[in-house]
C-alpha cells in the first residue's frame, strides 16, 4: 500500500529491447496516470505513434504499476484507435480497454454553414418581435391586473408599491442629486462664458431653465434610475427564476403581474416624476451658484426671472416625461427579468440587455415628446 | 511523504461560528484506498469538517493535512497539484450553468494545459460512458436536465482527471431509491476499477451501508466514534442508538445482515 503512494511520481517509461525470440518488443513501466504523466504527455504520444508504425511489434503493458483513463487514452490514441496485433494486459487493466474500444467512435465533421449570415439576421429580427410581443403581453396583462383591483381594492399591494418607492425613488435621491448638481455647474460655467462675450448675462436664467426643466433634469434622472433600478429589478427577478422563486409564487396562486411587476411600474411611475423634479431643482441650484460667482447674479434675480423665462408647460413636459420613462424603464426591466433562464450567463446577459434597451427607449421616449410638443412652452 | 497511510488527517480542530461551537477537538485520519463516511445530525458538522478538508473553510484551531502536507502556508504550484489530485461531487452537483456537459467535464483537463482537444474528447466521451450517460446529452445545458443526470455529471467532472481522493457531500440526496442504488453501485464499480479514497457525507443509511469501509459518527461536537460499522453501531451513545437502530436504520442494517 504504502509503495502505491511513493510510487505515484514515478513516470511512465517505454523500454523497447528484443526478446530471446527474436522478436521486438515494447515494455512498459512506471505508472501512465495523468498526475504522474504531467508535461511529458507529448513527448511519449510521440514516441508511443513512432513505435505503432511497426505492426508485428509485442507490447508489454504487465509492468505497468498504475493506469488510469487518461494513461489508456494515451496508449489508445498512439496505436491509432485500436487494439496492436500483439498486446500483453493485467487483467485488471484488460477492462479499461473494452470500455474504450465500446466507445470510440471517429470524430464526426460539422458541414459548414453558409447561410449563416441570413440564419443570424432572421433570427435577431425574430428576437425582436418576440420582445415586442412579450411587451405588449406584459402591458396588456398589468391592464387586466388593474381591472381586478379596481373591483378589490383590499387587494392593492401597497407594502411592494411602498417598498419599490423607496428603493428606486428615495434611495436614488444622493446620486442624482451629485450628478445633477455637477451638470448644472458645468453647463452655467460654459454658458456663461459665451454669454459674457456677448454681454448678454441676463439670459443664462432662459438657458438654464429651458435646457434643465425640459431635458436635461428627466433625462438625468431617467438614464441614472434605468442603470440603478432597472438593473436591480432585472437581475431580481432573474435571481428569483434561478431559484425556483417564480414557481413557487405561482403555485401558490400569486400572479407575477400583480405582486411583482404591478408594484414595480406604479412605484417607478410615481418616484420618477419627483427624482426628475428633484434633479432639476439640485441642476439649477448648481447652475445659480455658477452663475453668481461668474457673472454676479443674485439668487434672487435669477429665481425672480426664472417664472417669466420659462413657462410653467415646461415643467409639466418633465413631469410627464418622468412619468413615462418611469413605467417604460420598469416595464422593460421586468421583461427581460422574466426572461432569464436559470443559469448564470442568461443572468448577465439579461441584465446588460434590459439597461442597454430602457437607456435607449428612455432617449426614443425623449424624442417623441420632443417632436410632439415642439410648440409647448417655448416662446 | 504521509505517515500511516493517512491520506487525509485532521489534528485537534476546532470550528466555531461566532460564539457556537461546532467541532471541538476532532481527530481523525483517512487511509488510502477506504471509504470513509462522515455521519452526524443536521448541524453537527459533517460538511464543515469537509469543507475544512477541502481548504474552503479554515478551522479555529487545529490543523488538517491533506497528502501528509498541512493545507495552509503552500505556494499555488502546490495548492494547484493538490487540487489536480481530488474530486469533489456537491451536493446540488454545482455544474457550470453557462457550460454545456461536455465543457464541464472539459474544464478541468484543458485547464492542465498538457492534453490537446483529440485526447480531451476522447477522455470526456470515456467518462460519460462511465456515468451512463448516452453521448446525445453532451451538448445539453445543465438547465435542461433532471436532477440525477446532474448528479452522474457532477460525478463525471468530479472524476475528470483521475483523482486519488474523492470527495462526496450527500451523493444520494434529492434521488430516488432506484436512481440512487444505481448511483451507489456506480461509486462502488469505479472505486473497485481505480483505486482512489473517498471522503463522503451523507444521511441515507442505504449508501453508507453499501459504501463505507469505516464510519465516523459527529455528535455533540466530538467524533463519537470512529470504525467499521460493526464496531461502530456497538459503540454506547445516543445518536447512534436513534440513527442505526430506530426502525429505519435496523431494517436496513438486518437487510444486509450486518445485525
Amino acid at each position: 500500500m504504502m509503495a502505491e503512494i511513493q510510487g505515484s511520481n514515478s513516470p511512465m517509461v517505454l523500454r523497447r529491447v528484443t526478446g530471446a525470440d527474436g522478436i521486438p518488443r515494447v515494455i512498459v513501466e512506471g505508472n501512465c496516470t495523468l498526475t504522474a504523466l504531467g508535461e511529458r504527455i507529448r513527448p511519449i504520444a510521440a514516441e508511443l505513434s513512432e513505435y505503432a508504425t511497426t505492426p508485428e511489434l509485442q507490447w508489454d503493458l504487465t509492468q505497468i504499476a498504475r493506469m488510469d483513463d487518461a494513461g489508456a487514452v494515451l496508449l489508445w490514441r498512439g496505436w491509432g484507435n485500436q487494439r496492436p496485433r500483439y498486446l500483453f494486459l493485467r487483467p485488471e487493466h484488460e477492462r479499461l480497454f473494452d470500455r474504450l474500444e465500446e466507445t470510440w467512435t471517429p470524430p464526426s465533421k460539422v458541414a459548414p454553414d453558409r447561410l449563416w449570415p441570413i440564419m443570424v439576421l432572421g433570427k435577431a429580427v425574430f428576437l425582436l418581435w418576440e420582445h415586442l410581443v412579450g411587451l405588449v403581453i406584459l402591458m396588456g396583462q398589468l391592464v387586466l391586473e388593474i381591472k381586478y383591483l379596481a373591483g378589490r381594492p383590499s387587494r392593492i399591494p401597497w407594502r411592494e408599491i411602498s417598498a419599490n418607492l423607496y428603493r428606486t425613488g428615495a434611495q436614488a435621491l444622493g446620486i442624482t442629486a451629485l450628478v445633477g448638481f455637477l451638470i448644472g455647474v458645468v453647463l452655467s460655467y460654459l454658458s456663461s462664458r459665451q454669454l459674457q462675450i456677448f454681454g448678454a448675462h441676463i439670459f443664462i436664467v432662459n438657458i438654464l431653465g429651458i435646457s434643465v426643466i425640459r431635458e436635461l433634469g428627466p433625462m438625468l434622472a431617467a438614464i441614472l434610475v434605468a442603470g440603478r433600478s432597472g438593473s436591480s429589478m432585472t437581475a431580481q427577478l432573474g435571481v428569483m427564476r434561478v431559484t425556483e422563486e417564480l414557481d413557487a409564487l405561482t403555485v401558490m396562486g400569486i400572479p407575477h403581474s400583480l405582486r411583482l411587476i404591478l408594484p414595480k411600474v406604479i412605484a417607478l411611475g410615481l418616484a420618477m416624476p419627483l427624482v426628475v423634479l428633484w434633479t432639476s431643482a439640485v441642476a439649477l441650484i448648481g447652475g445659480m451658484t455658477v452663475a453668481e460667482l461668474q457673472l454676479g447674479l443674485g439668487y434672487k434675480f435669477f429665481l425672480s426671472r426664472l417664472p417669466d423665462a420659462v413657462a410653467v408647460s415646461n415643467l409639466w413636459l418633465g413631469l410627464g416625461k418622468g412619468i413615462v420613462c418611469g413605467m417604460a424603464i420598469a416595464l422593460i426591466s421586468c421583461h427581460f427579468g422574466l426572461r432569464i433562464k436559470s443559469n448564470t450567463e442568461s443572468l448577465g446577459e439579461g441584465t446588460t440587455n434590459s439597461v442597454v434597451t430602457s437607456i435607449t427607449v428612455v432617449i426614443i421616449i425623449d424624442a417623441i415628446f420632443a417632436v410632439i410638443f415642439s410648440d409647448v412652452g417655448l416662446r | 511523504m504521509p505517515k500511516n497511510n493517512c491520506i487525509i488527517e485532521v489534528e485537534e480542530l476546532y470550528t466555531q461560528f461566532g460564539n457556537h461551537v461546532v467541532h471541538e477537538n476532532i481527530g481523525l485520519c483517512v487511509q488510502f484506498g477506504e471509504v470513509l463516511t462522515l455521519v452526524g445530525g443536521s448541524g453537527s458538522g459533517k460538511t464543515a469538517l469537509m469543507r475544512q478538508m477541502l481548504g474552503l473553510e479554515t478551522p479555529a484551531q487545529g490543523t488538517v493535512k491533506v497528502f501528509g502536507e498541512p493545507l495552509r502556508g503552500r505556494n499555488r504550484q502546490q495548492i494547484q497539484n493538490m487540487r489536480n489530485r481530488c474530486g469533489v461531487l456537491f451536493q446540488k452537483g454545482a455544474l457550470f450553468s453557462a457550460l454545456s456537459v461536455y465543457d464541464n467535464i472539459a474544464l478541468p483537463m484543458r485547464e492542465l494545459r498538457t492534453l490537446d482537444e483529440d485526447m480531451i474528447r476522447d477522455l470526456v466521451m470515456l467518462k460519460l460512458e462511465m456515468v451512463e450517460i448516452a453521448p446525445v446529452h453532451a451538448n445539453k445545458m445543465p438547465a435542461e436536465l433532471s436532477g440525477g443526470m446532474i448528479k452522474r455529471i457532477a460525478l463525471a467532472r468530479a472524476m475528470a482527471l483521475d483523482p486519488e481522493l474523492l470527495f462526496l457531500d450527500e451523493p444520494t440526496a434529492g434521488l430516488d431509491p432506484e436512481l440512487s442504488e444505481g448511483f451507489v453501485k456506480l461509486i462502488k464499480t469505479m472505486q473497485s476499477e481505480l483505486t482512489f479514497t473517498i471522503v463522503m457525507a451523507t444521511h441515507d443509511l442505504d449508501t453508507l451501508v453499501a459504501l463505507s469501509d469505516r464510519v465516523a459518527v459527529l455528535a455533540d461536537k466530538r467524533l463519537v466514534a470512529l470504525g467499521t460499522l460493526r464496531e461502530v453501531i456497538h459503540t454506547q451513545h445516543a445518536f447512534i442508538s436513534n440513527f442505526f437502530c430506530g426502525v429505519r436504520g435496523r431494517k436496513t442494517l438486518e437487510n444486509n445482515s450486518i445485525l
